[in-house]
């Protein structure tokens, strides 16, 4: 797997073998989020991943939501906060606050 | 993401044309921007974030937009085909630097030292001509030959090279800089030589000496606060 920060060709590549592929994308962040906006996550059906869009913290919820998406179609905005509150939400722990794009590669 | 969008955008990062790839939010409509057709706000939107290499969201009238900025990859020009060259490379290809390796010395500037790199055989002056070191583009020589560091140097300085680190002793350097002052070059111009090149971490071998110099550009770039290079 590359290393690289291009991970919409990572999505790309994926899709043309023949993968069902959706992209999250962070769209906006407050606070100390790890990732600045245009961080990109890469997920197959199949259940291959590539890049991130937090320090670790919400990317099993993104997978989560990605797989809904690669289903229905219907992009999703998702929105994390704080997970000190309710110790289950998914959240960050840093503090900070992101919003996440997720939509499918069609 | 459509298939038109997708295909659009490997166009214009292969072109290496900056684009912003605008996303209606939460409903998902793309376009790619610049855009004739597209409203005024939304392409000066588009423009302040190329301009600015940030992506983010912005809201225009009623509508929020994520505006990704798709900039070609920084460029990395390393003088030298040497073995901190070699190290240097892979670090700088997944920091998102597109690196082109110079150096006239074929048995240095060889495939086999340098796979899946570009790399040039021209003289560093004519090369670094060649390759007009813009404002995203760092330059480093670690020839330690001055017939080859000096003239890329040169040309580096009168570039808008955002980085120009250069190797050597701070003795070397010294002497550089007083050859570099005899091609006509200014102390305010020279300071922008980061010599000895690299943050100072104590590196002692070539992939350490390369992780420093991988370091200080980056901190350059993010405009990290540095320790200035101690006078020669």
């Amino acid at each position: 797997m590359s290393l690289s920060e291009d991970i919409l060709s990572t999505a790309a590549a994926w899709r043309a073998a023949g993968e069902q592929v959706a992209i999250a994308t962070v769209t906006e962040t407050w606070g100390s989020s790890p990732r600045p906006a245009g961080s990109q996550m890469a997920v197959t059906k199949s259940g291959r991943m590539a890049g991130s869009v937090s320090g670790g913290c919400i990317e099993g919820a993104v997978a989560d939501a990605a797989m809904q998406t690669i289903e229905s179609g219907t992009p999703q905005l998702l929105d994390f906060g704080v997970s000190h509150e309710k110790a289950w939400e998914v959240g960050l722990a840093c503090g900070g606050k992101v919003k996440v794009f997720v939509e499918r590669l069609n | 993401m459509t298939p038109d969008i997708l295909a659009a955008l490997e166009q214009a990062k292969q072109n290496k044309r900056p684009v912003v790839l605008a996303t209606r939010l939460p409903s998902g409509e793309q376009r790619l921007l610049p855009d004739p057709d597209a409203p005024a706000d939304l392409n000066e939107a588009a423009t302040r974030a190329l301009d600015r290499d940030e992506s983010g969201t912005v809201k225009l009238g009623d509508t929020d937009w994520f505006l990704h900025a798709y900039n070609p990859p920084l460029r990395l020009i390393v003088v030298g085909a040497v073995h901190i060259a070699q190290a240097l490379v892979p670090f700088a290809v997944p920091c998102g630097f597109s690196v082109t390796v110079v150096d006239p010395r074929r048995s240095f500037a060889s495939d086999e030292r340098f796979p899946d790199t570009v790399i040039s055989t021209d003289w560093p002056d004519e090369a670094l001509d060649k390759f007009a070191p813009d404002s995203r583009t760092a330059v480093v020589t670690l020839t330690h030959d001055p017939k080859l560091d000096d003239p890329a140097l040169d040309r580096a300085l009168k570039s808008q090279a955002f980085y120009i680190g250069a190797l050597g002793s701070r003795r070397t350097h010294a002497a550089r800089l007083n050859r570099l002052r005899e091609l006509g070059h200014q102390d305010d111009a020279l300071s922008r030589i980061r010599g000895p090149v690299g943050l100072n971490i104590e590196a002692v071998t070539a992939p350490e000496i390369a992780l420093s110099i991988i370091a200080e550009i980056v901190a350059v770039r993010r405009n990290a606060p540095l320790p200035s290079k101690p006078a020669p």
